[in-house]
């Protein structure tokens, strides 16, 4: 039985959802939108952000780019490319049809 | 884009790492600022180095990134030992250049498709029969014309017949001056152009309607290759006149220049001129026979009925021509009618070149390709070797989680860099080795013209045999390594002797194969000795030949003023003439009757000669005399001993007539004057023939056989050529080229089998002979503990000696029987480059198996002196 805080393949959908509308956020502070945006519900597995991230921006759908901080710190932040908006598009409508094909199930027993 | 990025990412695999590893320390960094606790941040974070994996494999690929560390490990281990790496390199790089050379010459004039449109739809006539003179089968592809014409118009519809002469040398002037060159012409069907879907690179190709009426469309269309060389890509070109040499009257002209790649249909000539086949003088005579016939299958038809139309033409025809022969025997009349017509695909065109070179490059091919398997051998050895030396990095390898794929291709790799690097050193070899095999086979008076382009198909070549001798010599031993137990390997040695007993089969193998090359070799090169050392019967020494022509037939008595002339100048020693020169392949022949009777049955061969020809030849009468000024053809005759001995039964023939059978049915009644020995007249191999040598009638052509003082009769040539003409102003030199060059070029095929087999024959003993010594000295290294001990415990030095030697010299033995039944095997597809010897001919066993003996004993030298050398303090204590 996973944790009620568990993704289950959500995690793509929520990092580019809150891309769009937070474009150039780096990895800990999307971590962090996560679980304030989900009211504490949602975390992220720290590890495992970092290899999704990866593997979205290998996809095609992230850009990534280096933002010089002080002290010649660097932070490694993430954009929307025209391909992840789409693909956000379609992700949404596939979690809602999902989400309301659930409901009527549970509706119904 | 994102392939790309993974592929660029795993040249710089460093890069992507640190990136990683400082994105992950900025989310540390991140949370600790948030004011959490350091250690509970890294506990959330978890393993960084699992994370790094993981997203690195995501960003680049991960098997490229594995074989590019492999392709730089195994550049390292072929460092590491720069010398057996170079000597294993280059003995792979001479034998892959060997083959690719073979490979290139077998293309070029065997497989490669003349660049005509669909060439998969050509074939060429044959007719099979039986050799009149020697009674063997013999395959001839030569016709005549006004039969051409028949079978042509009996085949229409189904197929188009394109007449193609046989490409030949003419003498011809291009200005007023009578400056004679050289050049080759084709006279070919007008129609052969547009059939075989060419097109001019200048000016226009033939067509049929230069092709309708002899004598009566005077053009020219030359090759690329001719534009070039002779005229300098001048597109002036079209319009200029040519004179043919011995035809005054005959004035072409050049109307094109025909597309670059197309050099006629001779592979190993190239011809210069393309001329109508209406325009060869021979073109309405029935009995000259002087074209191949080109077969062009209509795409709907199919070739046995076309061959049984064309079959029929031919019978019918030879019955015709078989009535009219008066002269020849039943026997002969019969081969005549038997001959079998062939329809044989020919997309590589059809040349004497190709029949005379086909099963001597197949030959050479072969034994190209054993020397590269020898060398292969030896590198699958070294390998071996290597990996045992490796087994426990590779047992470390297994045990920390390499797959067994993982290893085999840690091996491979390995292979591939040696293949790859021979195969690049192999290529300039072929590169080079090529044209110098033709320029061998090419002469002054024969030149050889092979297209030999490094195109695709010689690439592709090349890369296949890179991959199949690395996996030749790789495979084995990469399978080998990677079945290493861990456990027993890293313990110290599993079962040593397995490893040994793959050497030792791999040694057999190889020996047979050095066996069959020697002995293939030596079969070889004592053929070309037999050949070479064949008494001709004449001296060649420092005899010139001037071919001459006269416009129109001249009386004996012009040409004898020339040679008078000729024979004041300084140099030379006599003169005299011929109709042509002994064994330059020309030849005269008829039939004979005795005493009034009817045709003898076989050939005699004739040839015409000027008083003094036997002694410019230095050939001594045995009995007679030689002709005189006086004596005229249809008069007097001198014989060969094989005619006396076979149509007067060895009596002495002087004195004595018969009559020459002329194609008419006319009887020339000549009576012998003088008996000479034999003298070879065509040919080196075949047994001699009845020659008879008879005075000159008027004519256009004749050679002067000039002995001269000097050893280098070639120097006097030019100084001798303007004064033919100075003698007689119409005459003209075509010609000039030494008895001696004609004789060599008897041998120029046996030569060069002889020359390359007897060095791939060094090269693979040598190859052998260090196989053996590495095999030998690897297991003498293996098995120093245990000699250390027999020694310590008093074994001899002969003792020691025998336990290190005698299991490779025994596989030395199996490998060397079954070369000798593999030799065995082989001689019968060689058997007809071969003149005079024979596989069971003790020296052609004895040299093989000596050189074996000798090279496996300087072999094991080194290993057995390592032997018992061995201080068994030294050993034991080191362990």
């Amino acid at each position: 039985m996973p944790k009620p805080d568990s993704l289950q393949g959500s995690l793509d959908l929520l990092v580019l959802k809150i891309l769009s509308r937070r474009p150039g956020l780096h990895g800990y502070a999307i971590m962090s939108a996560i679980k304030d945006w989900s009211g504490d519900v949602l975390r992220a597995d720290e590890g495992s952000l970092y290899p999704a991230l990866h593997r979205i921006e290998e996809a095609g759908w992230l850009r990534a780019e280096w933002l010089a901080k002080d002290e010649g710190r660097r932070l490694r932040v993430y954009r929307l490319t025209p391909a992840g908006k789409k693909q956000l598009s379609d992700e949404e409508s596939r979690w809602q049809i999902v989400t309301t094909a659930v409901n009527r199930v549970l509706r119904t027993v | 884009m994102s392939l790309w990025s993974r592929i660029t990412n795993t040249f710089r695999g460093s890069r992507v790492d640190r990136e990683i590893d400082e994105e992950l320390g900025s989310h540390l960094a991140e949370g600790i600022r948030e004011g959490r606790d350091p250690a509970e941040v890294r506990q959330a974070f978890g393993s960084a180095l699992q994370i790094r994996e993981a997203s690195r494999d995501l960003r680049l690929i991960a098997w490229l990134e594995s074989l590019r560390a492999d392709v730089i490990f195994g550049w390292r281990q072929l460092m590491k030992r720069k010398v057996t790496s170079t000597a294993a390199i280059l003995s792979l790089a001479l034998a892959i250049g060997a083959c690719t050379s073979a490979f290139r010459l077998i293309d070029a004039l065997l497989l490669r498709p003349l660049p005509v449109a669909d060439p998969g739809s050509l074939y060429v006539l044959l007719r099979n029969g039986i050799g009149f003179a020697d009674g063997k089968p013999r395959t001839s592809d030569s016709y005549e014309y006004p039969l051409f014409r028949q079978m042509r118009a009996a085949v229409h519809g189904q197929a188009e017949l394109i007449a193609a002469g046989y490409s030949d040398r003419v003498d011809l002037t291009y200005s007023t001056d009578l400056e004679v060159e050289q050049a080759r012409r084709q006279n070919v069907s007008g129609w052969m152009f547009p059939s075989l879907g060419l097109r001019p690179a200048l000016g226009r190709l033939l067509t049929a309607n230069d092709d309708l009426t002899p004598g009566a469309h005077p053009v020219a269309v030359i090759s690329y290759d001719y534009w070039r060389r002779r005229f300098a890509q001048d597109p002036n070109v079209i319009g200029r006149r040519l004179r043919l040499g011995n035809d005054l009257h005959q004035l072409f002209e050049i109307v094109g220049v025909a597309s670059e790649r197309f050099t006629g249909t001779e592979p190993g000539t190239v011809t210069d001129l393309f001329l109508p086949a209406m325009m060869n003088s021979m073109v309405e005579n029935p009995g000259s026979a002087w074209l191949r016939i080109f077969v062009r299958l209509h795409p709907d038809a199919a070739p046995e009925p076309v061959r049984q139309r064309l079959a029929a033409v031919f019978r019918a025809w030879n019955e015709d021509r078989a009535n009219g022969f008066t002269g020849g025997s039943k026997q002969f009349i019969s081969r005549f009618l038997d001959q079998k017509l062939l329809l044989e695909p020919a997309a590589a065109g059809a040349s004497g070149m190709q029949r005379d070179y086909r099963l001597a490059l197949v030959a050479l091919s072969v034994l190209v390709a054993l020397v590269l398997l020898i060398a292969s051998v030896n590198v699958a050895n070294l390998m071996t070797a290597q990996a045992a030396a490796r087994a426990r990095e590779m047992a470390l390898r297994l045990s920390i989680g390499a797959g067994r794929w993982r290893l085999v291709q840690l091996v491979l790799v390995e292979s591939a860099w040696l293949a790859f690097l021979a195969s690049a050193i192999g290529a300039c070899f072929a590169w080079w080795a090529a044209p110098f095999v033709v320029g061998l086979v090419s002469s002054r008076d024969n030149p050889v013209h092979l297209i030999l382009p490094a195109d695709w198909r010689v690439m592709a070549f090349g890369v296949a045999l890179a991959l199949a001798v690395t996996f030749l010599f790789g495979l084995g031993p990469a399978l080998r390594a990677s079945a290493i137990q861990p456990a027993s390997a890293l313990k110290g040695g599993a079962d040593p002797h397995a490893r040994r007993r793959l050497m030792h089969a791999l040694i057999a193998a190889q020996v047979a194969f050095c066996f069959v090359v020697q002995f293939v070799a030596g079969l070889f090169v004592t053929t070309f000795e037999k050949l070479a050392n064949q008494p001709a019967g004449f001296s060649a020494e420092r005899l010139l030949i001037l071919d001459a022509i006269s416009p129109r037939p001249a009386l004996p008595v012009l040409w004898d003023q020339v040679a008078d002339h000729l024979r004041s100048l300084p140099g030379v020693e006599t003169v005299a003439m011929a109709g042509f020169p002994l064994l330059s392949g020309s030849s005269s022949n008829g039939f004979i009757a005795i005493n009034g009777g009817p045709a003898e049955q076989g050939l005699v061969h004739f040839l015409n000669v000027s008083p003094g020809w036997l002694d410019a030849m230095k050939i001594v009468l045995t009995d007679g005399r030689d002709l005189r000024a006086t004596d005229t053809y249809s008069g007097a005759a001198i014989v060969n001993a094989t005619f006396a001995q076979r149509y007067f039964g060895g009596d002495h023939p002087v004195g004595k007539w018969f009559e020459r059978l002329d194609p008419e049915g006319k009887r020339i009644r000549l009576q012998v004057v003088g008996l000479i020995p034999d003298a070879r007249y065509q040919d080196l191999r075949e047994p001699i023939t009845p020659t008879i040598y008879v005075p000159f009638q008027s004519r256009t052509r004749t050679s002067f056989i000039i002995r001269t003082s000097s050893q280098n009769p070639l120097a006097l040539g030019s100084i001798l050529r303007p004064e033919v003409r100075r003698a007689r102003p119409e005459f003209r030199v075509t010609n000039i080229r030494t008895q001696l060059e004609i004789n060599q070029a008897q041998t120029v095929r046996e030569r060069l089998l002889a020359m390359l087999a007897f060095f791939f024959s060094a090269v693979a003993l040598l190859l052998a002979g260090i196989g053996l010594y590495g095999v030998l000295d690897y297991g003498v290294l293996q098995r120093q503990r245990e000699i250390g001990i027999r020694v310590a415990i008093g074994a001899q030095a002969a003792d020691i000696a025998r336990r290190v030697t005698t299991q490779v010299f025994s596989m030395v033995a199996v490998g060397a029987a079954a070369g000798l039944a593999l030799g065995m095997l082989s001689v019968r597809y060689i058997e007809a480059l071969l003149y005079q010897v024979k596989a069971t001919d003790a020296p052609v066993l004895a040299t093989p198996a000596l050189g074996i003996i000798a090279a496996a004993l300087l072999a094991a030298a080194p290993a057995v002196a390592r032997a018992v050398r061995i201080d068994p303090v030294a050993m034991l204590r080191a362990d």
